[in-house]
């Protein structure tokens, strides 16, 4: 039991250092115009890698499954120009119901 | 993990993917610092996500740090104005809202969990990747923001199956490299 507080404080601690750091550092402050290019880049990146591992990974496999259904469902649900929301619920409806099939 | 413990971590942890990662290794019987290991990993995406937003935090220190703690995958996602712009209230707005609901949410899964059942069967698991998704499609307006997109998923998908889970993502802000200004 022990060991699972000493995994509670260090994750804790280290994950407040991790968002921290940027913040106290350059806080208040426009980016370096040279760093600006790069940090512009983060959102379509970052977005599309949380996008394609929470989708196509399990642990450090690949895996086609029903999380792609899920997937297709939005992608469709989004060139209907759905709201977001909607594009939500369609995605999970879409995974749950593919999971009920197979 | 108990009862306590994830309660408490929902608390000072406020990063989903970090401790559902952490908490099934412990289940498994697996080691503490394999645990921690992964937990870190998975958090590391934060440092370049809070550089992205560290701008719009302004005042003393304590309050810099503490409004960094409401950025989560979902809050960052939301804020984004596109350009590398963000917005201090939507982020803000979202994280004060999101952080009271996962520690709840924890509290709730904690005492009642097995009542709920599996959320992978309401395919509760589909339901984030369609959020950012439908939050990245707005931002490939430009040339340089979709080779960012298809080189995040690729340098992603091309670890997973060699790195820890997290590191992948954390490549995927290396690949933004290509966008360094000459000075």
């Amino acid at each position: 039991m022990t060991g699972v507080w000493i995994l509670v404080a260090v994750v804790g601690a280290t994950t407040i250092l991790l968002k921290g750091l940027g913040p106290v550092a350059l806080g208040g402050r426009p980016l370096p115009p040279r760093l600006l290019g790069v940090v512009n880049l983060f959102a379509p990146a970052l977005l599309a890698a949380l996008v394609v591992t929470q989708v196509f990974a399990s642990q450090q496999k690949l895996a086609l499954d029903a999380r792609v259904v899920g997937l297709l469902a939005a992608v469709a649900a989004l060139v209907l120009r759905a709201p977001i929301l909607v594009v939500i619920v369609v995605a999970a409806a879409a995974t749950a119901l593919a999971r009920a099939i197979a | 993990m108990g009862r306590l413990a994830p309660i408490v971590m929902s608390i000072t942890t406020f990063a989903g993917s970090a401790q559902f990662a952490a908490a099934s290794i412990v289940d498994e019987d697996g080691a503490i610092a394999a645990a921690i290991a992964a937990a870190v990993f998975l958090n590391m995406r934060y440092a370049p996500i809070a550089i992205s937003v560290a701008p719009l935090f302004r005042g003393p220190l304590w309050r810099r740090v503490l409004e960094a703690q409401l950025v989560v995958d979902e809050s960052w996602a939301i804020s984004n104005r596109g350009g590398g712009r963000f917005d201090l209230g939507l982020l803000l707005g979202a994280g004060l809202v999101l952080y009271p609901v996962w520690v709840l949410g924890t509290v709730v899964g904690v005492l009642a969990g097995d009542l709920l059942g599996d959320p992978e069967r309401l395919g509760l698991d589909a339901a984030f990747p369609a959020l950012f998704l439908a939050l990245l499609i707005p931002l490939l307006r430009t040339r340089t923001s979709i080779a960012a997109a298809l080189g995040g998923a690729a340098a992603a998908l091309a670890l997973v199956p060699i790195a820890p889970p997290g590191i992948p993502i954390v490549a995927a802000a290396g690949v933004c490299l290509i966008g360094l200004r000459p000075s």
